[in-house]
């Protein structure tokens, strides 16, 4: 959730779904999906794109304060959801950025429509199986300890470092409720659709895909196995930066993302 | 009021716990030796079958990927009991219905099992603890729904006499559900299941008339689970009582240190040793008890327990131990602090208390501490004229 920077706040109804959605900055709309811990809309990171884009930011069902009817099962129920709130906001050539979790949702929705999204870009995207069944292609977080999960996300372990105790309820609520949402979509099959990998061939819009070099949740080489499948769609690795690489490397981050933004820009 | 005997079946044979970092889900069973686990299931079952000639019921379940439960699959032990066994009731508490791949398959072991013991079958469906999701590999914020779902599906199996009927649900579709055979008590063994945390769940097994039981609980907490119960019966608080159970870890001892010592045998298995990260997978519990563990306030349900002397854990009744007028005193303490109820499902064998122990400790239950206690709660337990009828006949 956002704190001091917050922007606008408000709820919109798609189908049964109240959905929290924020807006920040003016320009032409960039629609970004959090990652699934809520923190990228607290980064540095939304300030830059809000220089020069509307950054919309709506929290995908049972993330944030959006709410998650029972009926929202799968990454196909939430991709088409999302893209019925494209609708409803009526953006046009909309930049689609994802993180993480949102990564992937971004991804589903890219291989089923891009009438309202222009580019996209995708930041350590969880959602594919690469390779066979006997492999791990995403290290098992929930079976891990906090510790050794943070040393697999972080290039800095220390990065991970925070402090819950202090938190007002309100904020807890959102973080207990990321979580939960978070295993409700990704326990099994854990972390991919096992339908995407065949689809993704079908996002016919440019496409980046960033990948954090320190990254040992899902690795380097499955960003490339991911990247592959898109065609066209540049692969980029951001060195020292894990699995959230705009949050420990914000510099090296923006040099990619900033300079795929204008390129696609100075295209349109 | 009914008491059962109760071992998990551990195998306590292990590493110095320093030397892993959970005996639950993970420590490798490369420490298992089949000759030791020959051994202890032949023990154990004759064990059962000593209680039950002693004049117990006998309680079951089952767990996976842990010494601390050599039975992971209690449809197996049910049968072989069935078998072994003449008199007292087998309850199987539980079968994992949200952690089972098919619950038409677990209507049809438990109408084997209740055929096969002509009727002396009491069937638990649980949704398992939530070191067993990593396991089945259950989703788990779905846990709740796969019970409930699953149980009626095992219910309507049970009781159609005009089928095959269809089912398409949220997570099992039948085509044609025809079972043999169908359970020897009609219209269905007696129900239970167990809970702890969620209010609202406890009305809804209250409204059906299911039993209730809870394990290892302090008074205070067993008191408010089963007051909640008594209140949404259909039936009335008294009859409601009959179906409530509670298990402690019970040891019996000619003297108190002969009980005490017994006791701290029995302890290993709350000493059990469980990574942080299998205690609690996200959306196992609720909202609010994800805040309090964010806080630092909830490590799982039975981490505060685990830590308790076990004098504060007589005291909460959460170990009932001593000579026999002790563990009297102790049962009818707990039932008037808890406002009655109905089974003392018992550890009487954990860790490792061997054979002859795990014998005078039933025992002694059976013949010094079970007859004075039996009056509680109104005698045995109601579980329906027909349903004992037709048992007496076999």
């Amino acid at each position: 959730m956002a704190d001091n920077n917050s922007g606008n706040v408000e709820f919109l109804k798609i189908e049964d779904v109240d959905l929290e959605v924020e807006r920040r900055g003016a320009g032409p709309p960039l629609v970004l999906l959090d990652d699934e811990e809520g923190l990228t809309r607290e980064s540095p990171l939304v300030d830059e794109l809000a220089k020069s884009f509307e950054v919309i930011i709506p929290s995908t069902p049972g993330f944030g304060r959006s709410s998650r009817p029972d009926w929202i099962e799968t990454m196909d129920d939430i991709a088409y959801l999302m893209l019925d709130f494209l609708d409803a906001t009526g953006v046009e050539d909309a930049t689609l950025i994802g993180f993480s979790l949102g990564g992937w949702i971004a991804a589903e929705m890219a291989t089923k429509n891009v009438t309202r999204i222009g580019r996209l870009a995708l930041i350590d995207p969880y959602g594919i199986k690469v390779r066979g069944p006997w492999d791990r292609d995403t290290q098992d977080i929930w079976f891990l300890t906090k510790e050794e999960v943070q040393v697999l996300k972080y290039a800095d372990p220390k990065n991970g470092d925070i402090d819950y105790t202090e938190m007002p309820d309100e904020k807890l609520e959102v973080i207990a409720r990321n979580r939960e949402s978070f295993a409700r979509f990704c326990w099994q099959p854990y972390m991919h659709n096992p339908k995407l990998k065949r689809r993704l061939h079908r996002i016919s819009i440019p496409t980046l895909v960033i990948w954090g070099a320190a990254d040992g949740v899902i690795t380097t080489d499955y960003g490339k196995a991911y990247a592959g499948e898109i065609p066209g769609a540049r692969f980029e690795v951001i060195e020292n930066g894990g699995h959230f690489p705009h949050l420990e490397q914000p510099e090296l981050f923006w040099e990619v993302l900033g300079g795929f933004l204008a390129d696609a820009q100075q295209a349109a | 009021m009914d008491a059962w005997y109760f071992t998990e079946m551990p195998y306590p044979h292990l590493p110095p716990p320093e030397s892993y970092p959970s005996d639950r889900v993970s420590l490798s069973n490369a420490v298992f030796d089949p000759e030791i686990g020959a051994d202890l299931y032949n023990r154990y079952l004759d064990e059962y079958v000593i209680a039950d000639d002693l004049g117990l019921n006998l309680m079951l379940n089952e767990h996976h990927q842990t010494p601390t439960c050599l039975d992971p699959a209690v449809p197996l032990t049910a049968a072989i009991l069935a078998r072994e066994t003449a008199k007292g009731r087998i309850l199987v508490l539980g079968n994992p219905v949200a952690n089972r791949a098919d619950p038409v398959r677990i209507a049809e072991e438990m109408a084997m099992v209740d055929c096969i013991s002509r009727g002396r079958l009491d069937a638990g469906f649980v949704r398992g603890v939530p070191y067993e999701l990593f396991a089945s590999n259950t989703n788990p914020t779905q846990t709740m729904e796969r019970l409930w779902d699953g149980l009626e599906l095992i219910l309507k199996a049970w009781t159609t006499r005009d089928g095959p009927f269809n089912y398409e649900g949220p997570h099992w579709h039948k085509r044609s559900v025809n079972i043999w055979p169908t359970p020897y008590q009609q219209p269905h063994p007696p129900v239970w299941t167990t809970g702890s945390t969620d209010g609202p769940n406890i009305d809804r097994v209250a409204k059906r008339g299911f039993h209730f039981a809870s394990f290892l609980q302090p008074h205070e907490r067993v008191r408010v689970l089963f007051d909640r119960y008594r209140a949404a019966a259909l039936d009335g608080p008294e009859l409601a009582t009959r179906r409530l159970g509670f298990m402690p870890l019970v040891a019996v001892g000619e003297t108190d240190a002969e009980a005490r010592e017994r006791a701290e045998k029995l302890r290993w298995f709350i000493r059990s040793k469980v990574a942080p990260q299998f205690r609690n997978p996200p959306g196992y519990v609720s909202l609010d008890l994800n805040i309090r563990a964010l806080k630092g306030q909830f490590q799982g349900r039975t981490a505060a327990i685990r830590q308790e002397s076990t004098d504060v854990l007589i005291d909460k009744g959460v170990i009932m131990a001593g000579t026999p007028d002790q563990v009297v005193a102790q049962v009818e303490r707990f039932f008037e602090r808890t406002g009655g109820f109905g089974h003392l499902l018992m550890m009487l064998q954990a860790g490792f208390m061997d054979h002859e122990e795990t014998v005078r400790n039933i025992t002694l239950f059976a013949k010094e501490v079970y007859p004075r206690i039996r009056h509680l709660a109104g005698g045995k337990d109601d579980r329906g004229a027909t349903q004992t009828a037709r048992a007496g006949q076999g």
